[in-house]
């Protein structure tokens, strides 16, 4: 067992967290999966390094798995800070009530448990962009308005609306989503092309200066529909028009300040 | 019915003149590394024979993702309602599928005449032919031998086809379909015989098929079901799942589906569209109360659905093993994983 294991096996021996959420080994030596540990055996089965990529801080918000006392630790990569980070400035997870627990390359356990920490950590360990993102990104800008539309009717066709891109995002926390209201049915609820991206254009729309560029949706679709490209492309249009700075409460969609550019603030 | 034999490099021929026939071909076809059933217009088109499965199940040609049962048009107090005809469903082939998909046909037409009898359905079906291809490989999520199955099993093809290590195929044609499919390139077959248990063509099938022993019964797990319903086991499973329906609509057994409106003021449609047991709004009532309340009884339901309560209704097990369930799975939620644990408890 590392030393980290252990000193996970050690916290909830004692009771500093009631459940940890983390990694495990995967049904292929290809792939891991999320684990949830409720005592000290199960926390030998944690494992953290390269093929960690699901973000487990959609975990975070489900309060049907997680238990009533106690702190929730948290075996987290940077993506899940991310995530865990928004989360708290959008006021849906507290302060204190989770243990974020980042693993160094030394197998050295860093706690995280404030959002001031989650801050400096995320700012020490910047994510490289994905080239093969941004190249898809700049292929797709160079088309014309019609080939675009084309690109995207075909590759929105064969959505079959599993909905696994929404249930995938620890951002997608609404206990009653758009598509499931219907006085008035706001999206069509079946799975056709021009449905499918009414869908994608809402869930877009809603992520639009909340997403964390994590990738989720696209690991989690099925069909391996390139629907990243469109929150990564709305993040770029965000950042171009507001900035890289994001407000430390709410997001930049939802809040003000007085000195926007926009003159129906004065 | 008769067996024929064909040379591998004469296979794509004959889907040639399926095509030309003016069948729907549907086949598998690699895009982006990653292959799926997709309407074909040349053999050219068709994936290399070298995956296990598609992503998505066969059953889409008789169970659209989405359909319209009818449409309405209202003039003054008048209303006139337009079926779709069965006549315009096209004749479709489904090219290379599995023998799990194949075997997927077999509950999903017990559910779809279980007391209605589903027209739209039915109408389907009879007109789709399924070729199926035996297995040749399996993966690590492949249980088809657990569940009645097997890589060169020939129930619910209309036609079977074991790619041998001699360079000829053999032909298994099981139904008249099939036979009318075989009657399109009638140079490039020659008879072959009957594949008897003793006999040495059974031999060189068995040699040309994927290895997959049996993992546990479809007995095993009914009994151990059969006094599961309370147990923790559903939850200690379920922790990870998203609550997505991406196992669901990529079964080839998954029938459950909603009904939805497509109102245009005075003219619309009514259409029928997948849905799945793992969406919490799939048993909400209106009243705000749902029976199944987390994700834990949602699987369970997944799992009793299959393997308890459609044996016992409809003398139909909800499973195939083909494992796309699992493959699809955003959180590795293997199935053959967690009947085998529950099949030893």
């Amino acid at each position: 067992m590392n030393n980290w294991n252990k000193q996970i096996a050690d916290m909830l021996a004692d009771g500093t967290v009631a459940l940890v959420i983390g990694y495990e080994e995967g049904s292929t030596p290809q792939k891991t999966r999320p684990l949830f540990c409720h005592d000290a055996v199960a926390a030998e089965r944690l494992v953290m390094d390269g093929r960690c990529t699901h973000n487990l801080a959609v975990y975070l918000t489900k309060k049907e798995l997680l238990p009533a006392e106690g702190r929730i630790g948290v075996v987290a990569t940077v993506n899940v800070l991310k995530s865990a980070l928004q989360l708290m400035q959008e006021n849906q997870i507290p302060e204190g009530r989770f243990l974020l627990m980042a693993v160094g390359p030394e197998g050295k356990l860093t706690e995280l448990p404030d959002a001031e920490s989650l801050r400096q950590y995320i700012a020490a360990h910047p994510l490289p962009d994905n080239p093969e993102v941004a190249a898809l990104i700049e292929k797709i800008d160079a088309m014309s308005r019609e080939e675009r539309w084309a690109y995207w009717q075909e590759c929105l066709s064969k959505c079959v609306k599993c909905y696994a891109c929404r249930a995938a995002c620890p951002l997608c926390y609404c206990t009653r989503c758009i598509v499931e209201d219907n006085r008035p049915q706001w999206i069509l609820p079946w799975a056709s092309t021009l449905p499918n991206i009414e869908w994608q254009i809402n869930r877009v729309m809603h992520m639009a200066g909340r997403c964390t560029g994590c990738g989720a949706c696209y690991a989690a679709c099925p069909l391996h529909l390139p629907i990243h490209l469109l929150t990564k492309k709305l993040t770029q249009e965000i950042n171009r028009e507001f900035g890289t700075e994001r407000p430390a409460k709410g997001n930049v969609l939802s809040t003000f300040s007085p000195d926007d550019k926009e003159n129906f603030i004065h | 019915m008769k067996n024929y034999q064909i040379k591998h490099s004469d296979l794509d021929g004959w889907l040639e003149k399926i095509i030309a026939a003016g069948r729907r071909v549907i086949a598998p076809v690699t895009e982006e590394g990653h292959t799926d059933f997709r309407p074909i217009h040349s053999p050219a088109e068709v994936a290399a024979d070298d995956q296990v499965q598609t992503i998505q199940s066969a059953k889409q040609a008789a169970f659209p993702k989405a359909e319209t049962l009818f449409s309405y048009r209202k003039e003054g107090t008048a209303v006139s309602l337009d079926q779709p005809a069965p006549e315009s469903y096209l004749q479709t082939v489904v090219w290379r599928a599995r023998p799990c998909d194949a075997a997927g046909f077999t509950p999903l037409s017990a559910i779809f005449n279980w007391d209605y009898k589903d027209n739209l359905y039915n109408a389907r079906l009879a007109r789709t032919t399924l070729v199926a291809f035996s297995c040749q490989q399996a993966d690590a999520y492949c249980f088809c031998t657990s569940v009645g199955g097997g890589p060169g099993e020939k129930k619910g093809c209309d036609i079977l086809v074991t790619k041998l290590p001699s360079g000829k195929a053999l032909v298994e044609v099981c139904t008249e379909k099939g036979e009318a499919l075989a009657a399109l390139a009638p140079g490039l077959f020659s008879e072959a015989n009957a594949v008897a248990d003793d006999s040495p063509l059974f031999a060189e099938k068995q040699s040309a098929l994927a290895q997959l022993p049996a993992r546990f019964s479809k007995e095993d797990i009914r009994r151990h079901l059969a006094e599961a319903f309370d147990s923790p086991v559903w939850r200690e499973q379920s922790e990870r799942c998203l609550g997505c329906g991406a196992c669901a609509f990529v079964c080839p057994t998954c029938a459950c589906f909603d009904i939805q409106e497509d109102p245009h003021g005075s003219h619309g449609r009514r259409i029928r569209c997948w849905d799945s047991c793992a969406f919490a709004l799939f048993t909400q009532h209106t009243s705000g109360h749902n029976p199944r309340p987390s994700q834990a009884t949602r699987w369970r339901q997944r799992i009793l659905h299959k393997f308890s309560y459609m044996p016992e209704r409809l003398d139909a097990t909800g499973c195939t093993g083909c494992g796309r369930c699992s493959r699809a799975c955003p959180v590795d939620m293997n199935l053959l994983e967690h009947l085998t644990s529950i099949a030893q408890k």
